[in-house]
C-alpha cells in the first residue's frame, strides 16, 4: 500500500490514458473500441479465475459456466422471452421485464457465487488433474443445459439463443445510442467500455485487498500445502468454497455485462474453448499476480484480432490455400507455446520473497 | 489433572492392528517422549491425536473436556498444534506469512473486513505482524522474516515450523521427529529451543528416534511396540526396562 501512495502520478496517467483510449481509437473505427470493451470483460473473467487458480490453487477448467450463468440470468431478466413463455406472468409486468443495472450486478454476482459453491461442494476432496476434469465436465453440463432447456418448458430457447436483450442503461442514459455532447459524438461501445473499465477497477481493488488479507493468506496456504493449512486450524472446506464462490461471482458479473453488450446470448458463446482461453490468460500472464493476469487477459483478447490482419497477408502468400481462421488458431497456439518456453512462470510473474543467499530455490 | 488423557485407543488398518488399547497421560508442563522401534505405531498414535486419522475406539480428553479428533483443523482449534516429520511449510510464502497463517484461528478479519479495509482489519493486521515477528524472534530467525520459507536452511525451516505451530497458541505442542536429519549443532539449538518452550509453560509431546535427545529432554517417556505400550516412566527407568531393551535389540539369546 505504501508503495502505491508514492506512485500515484503513474496511476493518474494510466487512468487518464485508459479513459481516453477509446476516444482516440473510435476515430479509427468503432470495431476497435468493441475489441477493447470485450477485452475488459476477459480481464474480469481472468481476475475471477485467478482467485480460484492463482490464490487457492484449485485448477478450474469450467470457469465459463459462471460466465454463462450471469449472461443467461441477465438475458432472462431483461428480454421478452420469459414473458412470452409464461403468459400469466406477463400480466404482472405490463411494461415487460427490464432489470436495472443496480440489481443486475449483485444478482449476477450472487447467483454465480451460488453456482460456484454448488460446484465446489462435490469436488472439495479433489485436487490437481482430477479437479480439472470434474470442473471441465461442469462447464460442459451448463452449456448442454442451456442448449436443451427448451422442452418441455422453453426457458433458454435452446441453440437459437435469447435475443432482444435490453442494452445497459445508467441514470436514464441508454447505452444503445451514441451520447452526443455539444456536437461531439461518443460511440455506444465507448460507453460500454467505460462501464466495463469501472468494473475492472473495482475488481482489481477487491482482488488486491483479498490477496493481502487473512483470507488471502489462508487461500495461499491451501495452495502451498493443504494438510499443513488444516494443521493451522484453517477450515479448508469453507475456504475453498469461499474461493470458488468469490471467483465465480466475477464470472457472473462479466457474463451479465456480455449479455447486455451483445444483446444476444446463445450456448455457443460458452464453449470449452472459452474456458481454456481464460485459464491460458491467467497462466500466460503470471498465475496469482494481478498485473500479470491483466496483461495475459489483454494480450490473449487482443491477439486474435491483431492476427486477423496478419493472417490475411500470410493467406495471400500461400495463394489462399490456407484458411485464415485456421491460420489464426495456429499462430495463437505458437505464440502461447513460445511464451511458455521462454517465460515458464508467465509474462509478468509474482515476485517471490527474497531467498536466503546461496540458495536459489 | 492431566492435560491430555487418552484411554483405550485402538486403530486397525485392514489386517494390521496398528494400535491396541493404548493409554497415554500427558501432564501439563512436561515434555512427554514417545519412542519405539520402527512400525511400533508412534506416528499412527500421533496422527490419531491430531485428527489426521480417526480412531476405531477410545476416548480423548483434553484439559478435562473430551474432544473427538475428527478433523485436523478442529483439533488445532481445541488446542493441539503439530509439526511434521517431513517439513511442510508454505514454501513460496515468506517466513513472516507462514507464521501469520499460524495466527489464523487467533484472528477474525473476514471477507468484508478485507474488502472494505475496516478499522478492525488495520488494527488486526498490525497486531498480527507484531505477534508473528515476536514468534520469529523467539525461535531465532527474525532476520529471515521477509525471506521465502523454502529458501531457509534445514534447521531454520524446522524452527520456522515450530514458530508457526506456536502461533496457534497450543496447549499441547506435538513435535514429530523434529531432530530428523539434523547435525549435532543443529540438534543442540533445537534442544535448547524445546527446553525454552517448556520453561515458558507449554506442554510438549515429542516423537523422536534420537534416544539421547529424548532422554535428555523428557520428563517421562512412553515406549510403544507393535501397537502396545510396553513401558512408561522416567528416562533412566525406561532405558533399563527389560522389555524396552528387548524391543530395540531383540530377545536376548
Amino acid at each position: 500500500m505504501e508503495a502505491l501512495k508514492h506512485r500515484w502520478p503513474i496511476f493518474l496517467a494510466l487512468a487518464l490514458g485508459l479513459l481516453l483510449l477509446p476516444l482516440a481509437v473510435q476515430s479509427i473505427g468503432a470495431g476497435w473500441v468493441r475489441i477493447l470493451a470485450l477485452a475488459m470483460l476477459y480481464v474480469l473473467l481472468a481476475l475471477g479465475l485467478n482467485i480460484v487458480v492463482g490464490y487457492a490453487g484449485l485448477l478450474d477448467l469450467g470457469f465459463v459456466a459462471f460466465y454463462a450463468v450471469g449472461a443467461y440470468m441477465y438475458a432472462l431478466m431483461a428480454s421478452p422471452h420469459l414473458l412470452e413463455t409464461f403468459e400469466s406472468l406477463a400480466q404482472s409486468f405490463p411494461q415487460g421485464l427490464h432489470t436495472p443495472i443496480w440489481l443486475v450486478i449483485p444478482l449476477a454476482a450472487g447467483l454465480a457465487a451460488l453456482a460456484g459453491a454448488l460446484l465446489g461442494l462435490p469436488v472439495l476432496k479433489l485436487r490437481g488433474d482430477y479437479l480439472a476434469i470434474v470442473t471441465l465436465g461442469f462447464g460442459e453440463i451448463i452449456r448442454v443445459f442451456m442448449n436443451n432447456l427448451e422442452h418441455p418448458v422453453n426457458i433458454t430457447n435452446g441453440p437459437r439463443g435469447l435475443d432482444r436483450i435490453d442494452p445497459m442503461s445508467l441514470w436514464g442514459l441508454s447505452f444503445s445510442k451514441p451520447l452526443v455532447i455539444a456536437d461531439y459524438k461518443i460511440a455506444s461501445v465507448t460507453l460500454y467500455y467505460w462501464l466495463f473499465l469501472g468494473l475492472v477497477v473495482i475488481s482489481v481493488i477487491v482482488c488486491y485487498r483479498l490477496e493481502h488479507s487473512r483470507i488471502g493468506r489462508a487461500w495461499m496456504a491451501i495452495r502451498e500445502d493443504e494438510l499443513a493449512a488444516k494443521a493451522m486450524g484453517i477450515n479448508t472446506r469453507n475456504m475453498k468454497l469461499l474461493a470458488f464462490a468469490m471467483g465465480a461471482s466475477f464470472g457472473g458479473v462479466s457474463g451479465a455485462m456480455f449479455a447486455a453488450f451483445q444483446g444476444f446470448v446463445s450456448p455457443e458463446s460458452f464453449s470449452l474453448m472459452e474456458s481454456i482461453m481464460i485459464v491460458a490468460m491467467v497462466v500466460l500472464g503470471g498465475i496469482g499476480h494481478l498485473p500479470g493476469v491483466i496483461l495475459g487477459a489483454l494480450m490473449l483478447a487482443a491477439l486474435p484480432e491483431v492476427l486477423r490482419y496478419i493472417a490475411g497477408d500470410i493467406q495471400n502468400l500461400t495463394g489462399g490455400r490456407i484458411d485464415a481462421a485456421i491460420l489464426r488458431q495456429l499462430l495463437i497456439a505458437m505464440a502461447m507455446i513460445g511464451i511458455m518456453l521462454l517465460r515458464p512462470q508467465g509474462l509478468w510473474p509474482r515476485p517471490l520473497s527474497k531467498s536466503v543467499a546461496g540458495k536459489s530455490q | 489433572m492431566s492435560l491430555l488423557e487418552i484411554t483405550e485407543v485402538s486403530k486397525r488398518f485392514g489386517g494390521l492392528q496398528a494400535l491396541a488399547d493404548v493409554d497415554l497421560r500427558i501432564e501439563a508442563g512436561h515434555i512427554h517422549g514417545l519412542i519405539g522401534p520402527n512400525g511400533a505405531g508412534k506416528t499412527t498414535l500421533f496422527n490419531l491425536i491430531t485428527g489426521l486419522y480417526s480412531a476405531d475406539s477410545g476416548r480423548f480428553v483434553l484439559q478435562g473436556t473430551s474432544y473427538k479428533p475428527q478433523s485436523v483443523h478442529a483439533v488445532t482449534m481445541a488446542g493441539i498444534a503439530r509439526t511434521f516429520q517431513n517439513i511442510r511449510l508454505f514454501g513460496d510464502m515468506s517466513a513472516l506469512d507462514n507464521v501469520r497463517v499460524g495466527r489464523h484461528i487467533r484472528s477474525s478479519a473476514g471477507l468484508w473486513d478485507a474488502i472494505w479495509r475496516s478499522r478492525h482489519f488495520y488494527s488486526e493486521e498490525a497486531r498480527l505482524r507484531e505477534e508473528a515477528m515476536a514468534l520469529l524472534d523467539y525461535v531465532g530467525i527474525a532476520h529471515y522474516a521477509e525471506h521465502r520459507a523454502n529458501s531457509l536452511s534445514y534447521g531454520d525451516q524446522r524452527r520456522l515450523e515450530i514458530a508457526r505451530a506456536l502461533a496457534t497458541e497450543p496447549r499441547l505442542l506435538a513435535l514429530d521427529e523434529p531432530a530428523a536429519g539434523m547435525n549435532a549443532s543443529e540438534k543442540n539449538t533445537l534442544r535448547s529451543l524445546i527446553e525454552r518452550i517448556r520453561s515458558d509453560g507449554r506442554t510438549i509431546l515429542l516423537i523422536e528416534h534420537d534416544v539421547k535427545l529424548v532422554a535428555g529432554l523428557c520428563n517421562i517417556i512412553t515406549v510403544l511396540d507393535s501397537g502396545r505400550v510396553i513401558a512408561e516412566g522416567a528416562p533412566d527407568e525406561v532405558q533399563r526396562h527389560p522389555k524396552v531393551i528387548e524391543a530395540y535389540l531383540g530377545a536376548s539369546a
